[in-house]
């Protein structure tokens, strides 16, 4: 196990250098400057500028000073926030899409859960339809929809939260509930199918047979059996959630890093969007990573050993 | 059986939920303060307003600063030797300044009871040193060379690095007095000297800080009517606080006025229905809805929207009748009424309305009238004799344009209404992002564009000289000799003759429209939700958008 984790972790560096890699010289194929004044300025106040910026140097210079910084843990200065470490805005930018992403996905996938347990279990009843009807509603319908909803009827009309900003924890619930439609519905749509899958096939009649308690069925053989699939697609959705959203931040005016990261695309901040485009990744591996170990604990048939892959 | 395990598991989803609850509470009780001071604005004890910002401050060092917010936060923390208001130029630290007869010298007498926030007093070096700073190639500064270049003596060498910075026409004979050598006579250098670039730095705390220098409130120095507290760079929310060190702070009548960076419109005008703030800005497509709200008002600024064309491009562009047709056959009026339908008013010539007087008193834009205005029959004939000129009889060009919703829109109106009222003239669009749209403009990659300009000082000189033949904004082969000389007499020999410079303004301004430089747009306003007991704010043409000094909370009606 620890020799298997050991290598994945260094294939995560290799797949690292290639992202940051790739991402550098696409960030410098976009067209423009990061100059916000320079049709003001004339060639010779132009050079003098990028000059500050090492923008001058010829591209691979700027590449070796770059990964260099990199492993020296220096993600560079922003060119937007004067000054400004990259390091600085993510520390300060990444908690509220944390804490958002976080929230979201537990109560996301809790209910989404529940809810597909029971529509299993209410197999073409009434209570199957309503979760089912939840669910693709959830699916299909974007997350600003519901964000617009929630704002309007729980903050404007009814004055239970506030509309919009960032502080205290009521600020926190609009935002998740908006976000946590989606995991939910998507949550609730595997556990539905899989459960309904687990729970016709052989090794439950037998557990019925030996007098297993209904209870004992659906959370013992059933649940764990049928969470497999729902991991596999939970790992990536925790990544996309904790990374923060642009149009939930936005409408919820939340100082997150999804936000953050489009407008720093905006402005050309080529060193935050570097340094956004590496953490995310970062933890994109390290999340695929925990799924891999988490396999193992959920379902012992797919148990890692030393050399079992 | 099934019943008692289903309300075991509510049970557990709500003891989650309540969970998590209990525990972000306790954590961020101490921000609930902030939310009672909303309540406590109207009340005669403190006065406090509630305002978002459209974004963050990237930069509060005056010598760095470019964007509208970095401008407005050091308009309203620090002071230069002027400050406008409601566009007159009034005392800030300086009180008063006499001028050479040949304009060149200029010499500013400084206040004595000026004080930095750490106690230190301003003076004059204190602004020798923020000059040379913004001028030495080392800081990088993008506004230094653009707004000092041409103007202060050696500016433009110093920041090339062809001098030292001492050779900077800066000086400071004594440490109240400030000696400035200017390259030309400039007769608006006072309302220069009243944006952030010109404003003075305590070298000390500057050299002390170092990098961290304006990154954060510990590493700041103000000398203005506010104190900018709890910011940092990437800070959503910050307040200004009354400066009690302030020179003139008994003007000074708001405690406190606190900012959120909310940039969504649509939420600002919740926060705003829901009484969290006293002020939201509109995007058009919320205008409609809005128009007829008791709060609502439009503010026009002195920014102009204009269609460039760039004559290396086409040759129907370099055909004077073919721009002209162009310039006449957008129906503007339609265009501000339906399309932007947020106050901006039609624009009929080169200078904004209400912008800067005559030496007579009358508003430049009265003064020499409506020059270009909309007459599609003229604009089709004049067309019409253009393609016979050129031999050609149907035409395709580019409409380049920014990519925000209402830049399509009023692009597409544009494009629409030239194919119509034009025959033969086919427009395309291209709507790409802003950084991307001033490449292609200075590569002069471009056919028509939608452009804007707003000024940088008060004087019309700011608009006029766009179009010079090697002007920096010019990017289209726009060249026309005897409105070179006008306006390059404006800065020479006519200097100090405001009659005669203002004559020349008018009639260059009149050659533009008939050589149709560039066909003017619209006139550009905002529309906004203001609480109507907020009293004496007053917005500037330039520089910071808007001036708090005087400002105050009135009864609520």
């Amino acid at each position: 196990m620890l020799r298997y984790i050991l290598r994945r972790i260094f294939y995560m560096i290799i797949t690292l250098f290639i992202i940051a890699t790739v991402t550098f010289f696409l960030m410098k194929l976009l067209p423009g400057s990061p100059l916000s004044a320079e049709n003001k300025l004339s060639e010779s106040q132009r050079e003098v500028v990028l000059e500050k910026y090492g923008l001058n140097d010829p591209i691979p210079v700027q590449y070796v000073n770059y990964m260099t910084g990199l492993v020296r843990g220096d993600l560079g200065i922003s060119f937007h926030f004067d000054n400004t470490p990259v390091t600085d805005i993510l520390i300060n930018r990444m908690p509220p899409s944390m804490v958002l992403g976080g929230q979201a996905l537990i109560f996301g996938t809790i209910a989404g859960i529940l809810f597909g347990l029971i529509a299993a279990i209410y197999h073409n009843g009434w209570l199957d339809y309503t979760s089912t009807v939840i669910a693709v509603l959830g699916t299909s319908i974007p997350s600003f929809v519901f964000a617009g909803l929630l704002q309007w009827y729980l903050a404007n009309e009814w004055g239970l939260f506030p509309v919009a900003l960032w502080g205290t924890y009521a600020h926190t619930v609009l935002p998740t509930i908006a976000l946590a439609i989606f995991p939910m519905a998507t949550a609730a749509r595997f556990t539905r199918t899989e459960m309904l899958e687990v729970l016709g096939s052989d090794y439950i009649t037998t557990a019925r047979a030996k007098g297993v308690t209904e209870s004992g069925i659906i959370f013992k053989h059933g649940l764990r059996n049928s969470l497999i699939p729902l991991v596999t697609v939970m790992g990536p959705m925790a990544v996309s959630l904790m990374t923060g959203t642009l149009v939930i931040e936005k409408i919820f005016a939340v100082p997150g890093i999804g936000e953050q990261f489009v407008s720093s695309i905006e402005v050309l901040d080529y060193p935050t969007i570097m340094g956004t485009t590496l953490l995310f990744s970062v933890l994109f591996i390290v999340i695929l990573l925990v799924i891999d170990i988490l396999y193992g604990l959920i379902d012992p048939r797919i148990r890692l050993t030393g050399g079992g892959r | 059986m099934k019943k008692v395990w289903f309300l075991a598991l509510a049970l557990l989803l709500g003891l989650f939920l309540s969970a998590c609850s209990g525990g972000d509470n306790s954590g961020s009780s101490g921000d609930n303060g902030g939310e009672e001071g909303t309540e406590e604005s109207g009340s005669n004890t403190e006065q406090v307003l509630n305002f978002v910002n459209g974004d963050t401050i990237p930069s509060m060092d005056p010598g760095m600063v470019t964007d509208e917010y970095g401008i407005q936060f050091t308009g309203a923390s620090m002071e230069g030797l002027y400050r406008m208001k409601d566009g007159e130029i009034v005392e800030g630290i300086a009180t008063d300044h006499e001028v050479s007869e040949d304009g060149l010298t200029w010499t500013f007498t400084l206040r004595e009871d000026a004080t930095w926030s750490n106690g230190d007093p301003v003076t004059a070096n204190d602004f020798v040193y923020a000059w040379q700073r913004a001028l030495d190639p080392d800081t990088g500064s993008e506004y230094g060379p653009y707004m000092m270049g041409g103007v202060v003596k050696n500016a433009t060498a110093v920041n090339e690095g062809e001098v030292p910075v001492e050779e900077l026409g800066v000086s400071a004979p004594d440490d109240y007095t400030l000696e400035v050598n200017l390259e030309n006579p400039v007769p608006y250098f006072e309302s220069l000297a009243a944006f952030p670039t010109y404003y003075p730095l305590n070298e000390e705390f500057v050299e002390e800080q170092g990098d961290a220098f304006a990154t954060s409130t510990d590493t700041l120095l103000f000398n203005g009517p506010y104190t900018l507290e709890n910011w940092e760079s990437t800070a959503s929310s910050w307040e200004l606080q009354k400066n009690e060190d302030y020179w003139d702070a008994e003007t000074v009548q708001l405690d406190k006025i606190t900012f959120e960076v909310v940039k969504d419109a649509q939420t600002q005008v919740d926060l705003y229905e829901s009484g969290e703030i006293d002020r939201a800005g509109l995007s058009s497509d919320l205008v409609d809805q809005y128009q007829s709200h008791e709060d609502y008002v439009t503010v026009p600024e002195a920014t102009l929207a204009y269609l460039k064309m760039n004559q290396t491009q086409s040759d129907a562009l370099a055909n004077t009748k073919m721009r002209k047709a162009i310039s006449m056959a957008v129906d503007k009026e339609a265009m501000v009424n339906e399309i932007l339908n947020n106050g901006s008013i039609a624009s009929t010539g080169f200078v904004p309305k209400d912008f800067v007087k005559t030496p007579d008193g009358q508003d430049f834009r009265e003064a020499n009238g409506d020059l270009v205005t909309y007459d599609p029959e003229k604009a089709a004939q004049l067309w019409e004799e253009g393609l016979e000129e050129i031999g050609k009889d149907s035409v395709e060009l580019e409409l380049l344009g920014g990519d925000s919703e209402v830049a399509k829109i009023s692009d597409e109106y544009i494009a629409n209404q030239l194919s119509t009222n034009l025959k033969g003239l086919d427009v395309t669009l291209k709507s790409v992002p802003f950084e991307q749209r001033l490449d292609l403009d200075t590569n002069m990659d471009y056919q028509l564009q939608t452009s804007l300009w707003g000024p940088d000082y008060v004087d019309p000189y700011t608009f006029l000289n766009l179009w010079l033949t090697d002007g920096q904004n010019n990017q289209m082969g726009y060249s026309n000799e005897e409105y070179d000389t006008l306006i390059q007499e404006t800065t020479d020999e006519l200097a100090q003759d405001k009659e005669a410079r203002y004559q020349n303004f008018l009639e260059a301004e009149q050659i533009l429209a008939d050589t149709a430089a560039v066909a003017p747009l619209y006139q550009r306003a905002r529309a906004r939700l203001v609480q109507p007991k907020i009293q004496d704010v007053y917005i500037n043409s330039f520089g910071p958008t808007f001036e708090w000094k005087w400002a105050s909370v009135g009864s609520e009606e």
